[in-house]
């Protein structure tokens, strides 16, 4: 046994932190939660207004032209058609709206940092850990002070998606920078590159291809939260999955997490194949 | 105007395998420098290199891998950072510089050849040639321009438009030595740059380098570890062994007195084909004359 006497703890002291953070700062708070809103309620206006065959049409061109072969690009674009029949399109846009909100902040976010903690060695040490715990630490201990400050609904939800999908994209950056072969790196110094020439010239165009992976991750990543989010009231394709379980109704919930498969399907191929068409080292 | 182009005084290069990575070194403190010699850890890389190279020279040093060339190559424009010592390259101290004027320096005053090339796999011929150029700021079409003439002149205009990965071992070589070229620096280093290519490229390679300065008289320092290439190329030379300098002179000179075994061992292989090559001549012509002789008779 643990000697009893050793016994402390943080969380009296952690739980008056977030009660005197409500208490005193909620207007800020408020005004975040406000500001993230709007940004994804225009983003989802801005989804939403595109036809659902437009949606076909964008996916079947982005497709052939990252892909270049036609039954894949058959197959991509009409898996969608799917999730319409099954009756969860506008749901399913409402979803796709907060991916693209999540992951256009981690990008924002995990690109730059991915860079800054290749450049500084030191800041890895302290990074890696809390990315790790960023990874394992079980979604509802954020999620639940999360809610208390920032309400019910889809800010808490962003911002849980943002801090479990944001780890790939700063990891995969920092070590697509590290791999750069470093006689390429050694020429381009010889030639009185400085170091922001370095990145911009030779490191960050070499870590492109590892970047785009990143980025590639990131986006299921933030897919794959979609159930959970929806437990804290973020609407769409996870709220139904929560009400067939809740209902105990099989075949409902089949239809719900069958349409978040083929979004992450139809995600995925495209930015894979986006990325490959990105890779700068060209065979010609 | 002195006639020195590199001045080298002194130089040591010690890696230390310990935490830091870095050594202090002091050559007036015997205790340490004792200490280093004796230690595990700490690998002295080179030792106490005096010497200079005159303008207009092919300087080549050559020796062993492992005999420290690559990182004397390097410390000469602070790659790698000197230990302790002086380096003086056209009557800049390049050891006392800071960082941006380290980066002026290497912009204008060297252009660098790499044995592994060192292009940019994600640009293509031209663009690799005119890099020198962009990092100075030139503008794109006058950079690319004289990319282009650069490249006339390695005979790989055709190519402008592909990207290294397409070309051969000789033809990357001659876009690393284009790069060097277009830069147009006073001091050209050049580090094994024909030891990746097969015999008969690396010798039209030599052909090529030696017509070029014949036409550009640049101080190029070369490294090597093929002693051939040394006596072709070179207008002095110095050998290294662990560090140090074993002999400098004329390549001619050392090939007919080496001072030591170390150097006869180098210069050993060389006379043995000499002297087979010489013993086949004989043959032949002792063949020839039987043939007359027996023409006679």
């Amino acid at each position: 046994m643990f000697p009893e006497a050793w016994e402390f703890h943080v969380a009296q002291h952690l739980n008056r932190g977030i009660k005197i953070l409500i208490q005193n700062h909620s207007e800020g708070f408020d005004a975040f939660s406000n500001g993230l809103l709007q940004f994804l309620l225009g983003v989802q206006s801005a989804l939403s207004t595109i036809p659902w065959w437009g949606y076909i049409l964008l996916i079947a061109l982005i497709s052939w032209f990252s892909i270049r072969r036609i039954v894949p690009t058959i197959v991509l674009s009409l898996l969608p058609l799917l999730i319409g029949v099954f009756g969860f399109w506008d749901l399913a846009i409402e979803t796709l709206a907060i991916v693209v909100v999540s992951v256009v902040i981690s990008l924002v976010l995990g690109i730059p940092l991915g860079v800054i903690m290749a450049e500084v060695k030191s800041l890895g040490y302290v990074i890696r850990p809390i990315l790790d715990a960023m990874q394992t630490m079980p979604s509802f201990v954020y999620l639940i002070p999360a809610m208390m400050l920032f309400g019910l609904g889809k800010v808490p939800a962003i911002l849980a998606t943002v801090i479990y999908a944001l780890p790939p994209v700063i990891r995969l950056t920092c070590l697509g920078i590290e791999l750069v072969p470093k006689p390429v790196q050694e020429a381009a110094l010889a030639y009185g590159a400085t170091r922001w020439q370095l990145l911009k010239e030779v490191r960050l165009p070499l870590a492109m291809p590892s970047i785009m992976a990143g980025v590639n991750q990131t986006t299921m990543m933030a897919l794959s939260m979609v159930v959970i989010a929806s437990m804290i009231g973020a609407r769409g394709l996870g709220q139904e999955v929560l009400l067939a379980i809740n209902r105990i109704n099989v075949g409902r919930g089949f239809e719900s997490g069958i349409s978040i498969v083929i979004m992450a399907i139809v995600i995925d191929r495209i930015t894979q194949g986006l990325a490959k068409k990105w890779d700068p080292v060209k065979k010609r | 105007m002195s006639d020195v182009a590199i001045e080298v005084k002194e130089l040591w290069k010690v890696y230390s395998k310990s935490k830091s990575g870095k050594v202090v070194l002091d050559v007036d403190d015997e205790e340490l420098m004792r200490s280093i010699e004796v230690s595990e850890e700490d690998v002295v890389a080179v030792r106490d290199l005096s010497f200079e190279v005159k303008k207009g020279e092919v300087f080549i040093v050559m020796g062993l891998s492992g005999s420290g060339k690559s990182t004397l190559i390097r410390c000469l424009i602070r790659l790698v950072e000197p230990s302790y010592g002086k380096v003086i390259i056209n009557g800049y101290d390049v050891t006392a510089m800071d960082k941006k004027e380290l980066t002026e320096f290497r912009r204008y005053q060297t252009a660098m050849v790499f044995q592994h090339y060192g292009l940019l796999p994600h640009k293509d011929v031209l663009d690799n040639v005119a890099f020198g150029l962009k990092l100075r700021g030139v503008p794109k079409k006058e950079r690319r321009e004289k990319a282009m003439h650069a490249l006339e002149v390695v005979g790989l205009e055709k190519w402008a438009n592909y990207y290294p990965s397409s070309l051969s071992g000789g033809m990357r070589q001659r876009v690393g030595i284009a790069r060097a070229l277009v830069a147009d620096p006073p001091i050209l280093l050049m580090d094994e740059p024909f030891s990746g290519l097969d015999p008969l490229i690396r010798r039209e390679m030599q052909d090529e380098l030696i017509r070029l300065q014949e036409e550009m008289h640049k101080t190029i320092f070369f490294v090597t570890h093929d002693l051939d290439e040394a006596m072709r190329l070179g207008d002095r030379m110095a050998v290294m062994r662990d560090g140090s300098i074993v002999q400098i002179g004329k390549p001619a000179e050392i090939f007919a007195n080496p001072a030591n075994d170390y150097v006869a061992r180098f210069v050993q292989d060389r006379r043995e084909e000499i002297r087979k090559a010489d013993e086949q001549i004989a043959a032949l012509n002792a063949a020839k004359d039987k043939e007359v002789n027996s023409d006679v008779s």
